[in-house]
């Protein structure tokens, strides 16, 4: 495992965990579902309970990279009102009492439509560090992945197992914060050789990354959390926090979050 | 209203490949896909330019068209609908004569030949009307490839028959139940599928929308209706038209007759919107006529949203024009004012729908009886400046259980 130093916060936040031997985790919540002040708890429990990064979804009405779970959260958080103005207010009020670092997570057209430049101000005022924007791929459009930079937020880039080795240095280049990995080998293949070409491919991206490298792959349970953790700097966690908390709410999506903590953490213990 | 930034994309630095066609038409296009869809883009623009340069190809793919579809496809002059018009001539160019019922069998033969170069054997595709579908389930019979048919739940209903017609032919036809349960989110089911299935799956999309290079490469195989529409006229009237008239859901059959007359600047091309109940209603599919920019299925085009930019309902009798969305190259060529955009409702479209029938002894498919409809009503000025060419772009065999319903006759299915 490496250690990179950031001067940017969701690099120092990784930077924590990494220099004990740990990894980050990096819950995904969706703003607004199943309504505005339990999202607003959500982020507070998650950070309680050992996140180092949150990713806020700000929902949009066609989630085309989302899975079942999340699409149904994003739906039924728009029928309650959610709004990108909604949205930024349970950051701002997050931020009173939480310094965690905040990555908006979201697609192009409700950004777009408020203005990028407008939205990243907007953002970056109410709290956010950082900007991840699902369809929004490297060399898509060089205005608009200037705008976080130029409004100071992260600019969260996405590498995918079909991206050309070719492409991973440019990809590369225009990310900061730190690179999300999305592994989708998860759900197939016993552990221990999905955990053996998860680190592979991980390692092969460190030849052209020089932030950590989170990875997410429909992560369930700790033994799965704690095998990310070993390959990469970083553990992605959404429909399943969704589940949790769908079970049982913010307590429930605590006590999930806190055994990820806890299963991650082991790794600093076995090096 | 919040355009939005309207930069091209840049090449890619240190790129050594030969150039490729843009991505973008004007500001309009793009590539705004999830990452995991970047390599499967760039493969299928890839394959389509090696394809375009290959004899083989071309061939292997007129002869399916002329054998198979049955093209080309007549120039049919409309004399009792002139005569409702008053003035004339109309010409219909009849692509509701191809095999399947509509002009989608074009792109379809075109892109399961490509899937086939690319070595891809399972198929994927959208549906709206169910016309796609069919096509794709068409042309995936014929090459013996796996075929899967997302259509939304509302739309499984609306059109049943199509939907039986699709299971004839060996696809599996999923019923999408997110969202508004349309070709929206058909289009979302099946680009969630791509993503997933990339290595071994290649996505028919139906029009003229979506990702780069689909906008312009399924224009491409479309463009040889307004290629004999061309010819055809030219050869019937010793002129070329007044104006070109197509329906606009996604845009496909308006890009695939417009393509060919675009340096035809006497040629006015009008493409047809679905009002539905109204553009004011805020009931309708008018992307054109009522949208904004905005970014929907990887494509900046005009688009139906909300002041928040969520991607507002559409609504149209006729599921085909049901979409938020349009072909990014229809946005285009409206800014910049080479081709001009109308809207008809429900009401006026379903009464074209049966003055056709009556008139002509063709049912039109419900998204063609809107060109018929504008014709009939704003649009019997266009004959006043000469012969206009209407693309029939579908036949209505497919609505005629649903007009009924919709015209209380209770189900006759």
């Amino acid at each position: 495992m490496t250690t990179t130093s950031s001067r940017t916060a969701i690099g120092r936040a990784f930077s924590h965990r990494l220099e004990a031997g740990s990894a980050a985790l990096v819950p995904y919540i969706c703003a607004g579902w199943p309504d505005a002040d339990t999202s607003l708890e959500m982020l507070r429990a998650a950070a309680d309970a050992g996140a180092d990064v949150l990713e806020l979804g700000l929902p949009f009405s066609d989630p085309l990279a989302d899975g079942p779970v999340i699409q149904k959260a994003t739906f039924e958080a728009l029928e309650g009102g959610m709004t990108v103005k909604g949205a930024l207010e349970i950051l701002r009020r997050f931020r009173k009492d939480h310094d965690t670092p905040v990555v908006i997570f979201t697609y192009l057209n409700p950004v777009v439509h408020h203005g990028m430049d407008a939205f990243v101000a907007e953002a970056a005022d109410a709290g956010a560090q950082g900007l991840l924007l699902t369809d929004l791929p490297a060399g898509a459009d060089p205005a608009l992945e200037g705008a976080a930079e130029r409004g100071g937020l992260d600019l969260i880039r996405l590498l995918a197992p079909t991206t050309a080795p070719e492409r991973v240095p440019e990809v590369a280049k225009g990310g900061t914060g730190f690179l999300y990995y999305i592994s989708r080998t998860g759900v197939t293949g016993a552990r221990t050789s999905l955990r053996e070409a998860l680190a592979r491919e991980v390692e092969a991206l460190r030849e052209h990354v020089s932030i950590p490298i989170a990875v997410g792959f429909g992560i369930a349970e700790p033994e799965q959390a704690k095998a990310v953790a070993r390959a990469s700097d970083g553990v992605v966690v959404g429909s399943a926090l969704l589940k949790a908390m769908e079970r049982g709410g913010v307590e429930e999506g605590r006590a999930f979050l806190a055994s990820l903590r806890q299963a991650i953490d082991q790794v600093a213990d076995e090096e | 209203m919040n355009p939005p930034n309207p930069a091209p994309a840049a090449p890619p630095p240190n790129s050594d490949v030969v150039a490729r066609p843009p991505d973008r038409f004007g500001a309009f296009g793009g590539r705004y896909v999830p990452e995991t869809l970047i390599a499967a883009l760039d493969q299928v623009e890839a394959a389509y330019a090696a394809a375009n340069t290959d004899p083989e190809f071309t061939r292997e793919f007129e002869a399916l068209l002329s054998s198979y579809v049955g093209r080309p496809t007549p120039l049919f002059r409309a004399r009792r609908l002139e005569d409702a018009v008053g003035g004339g001539p109309i010409w219909f160019k009849r692509e509701d004569l191809n095999h399947t019922g509509a002009h989608k069998i074009n792109n379809t033969i075109g892109q399961v030949l490509l899937a086939r170069r690319m070595g891809k054997r399972r198929i994927i595709a959208e549906t709206g009307a169910g016309q796609h579908g069919v096509a794709t389930a068409t042309a995936c019979a014929l090459f013996d490839l796996e075929c899967i048919v997302y259509m939304g739940a509302e739309d499984v209903e609306r059109q049943a028959l199509n939907v039986f017609r699709m299971e004839l032919l060996g696809a599996d036809v999923r019923p999408v139940k997110s969202g508004t349960q349309t070709l929206k989110d058909a289009t979302n089911e099946a680009i969630r599928d791509w993503v997933t299935n990339v290595d071994d799956t290649h996505y028919i999309i139906g029009s003229v929308v979506g990702p780069a290079p689909f906008p312009r490469m399924v224009r491409d195989f479309q463009s040889v209706i307004g290629r004999e529409a061309r010819e055809q006229i030219l050869e019937e009237e010793g002129r070329l038209p007044a104006a070109v008239v197509a329906c606009v859901g996604g845009g496909s059959n308006a890009m695939g007759i417009f393509h060919p007359f675009a340096d035809d600047r006497d040629v006015r091309l009008v493409g047809v919107e679905a009002a539905g109940e109204g553009v004011e209603s805020g009931r309708h599919s008018a992307s054109l006529s009522a949208g904004t920019p905005g970014i929907l299925h990887g494509a900046l085009s005009y688009l139906l949203q909300s002041d928040d930019g969520q991607v507002a309902p559409a609504h149209s009798v006729s599921a085909g024009l049901d979409y938020p969305g349009v072909g990014p190259e229809h946005s285009f060529l409206k800014d910049s004012g080479r081709a001009h955009y109308v809207a008809v409702g429900d009401t006026e479209a379903l009464k074209a729908f049966h003055l056709c029938a009556e008139l002509e002894g063709i049912i039109p498919a419900l998204e063609t009886a809107h060109a018929v409809a504008y014709l009939l009503g704003e649009g019997r000025r266009e004959v006043e400046a000469g012969p206009v060419v209407l693309c029939m772009s579908g036949r209505g065999d497919k609505d005629v259980a649903h007009v009924a319903r919709v015209e209380g006759r209770g189900s006759i299915l």
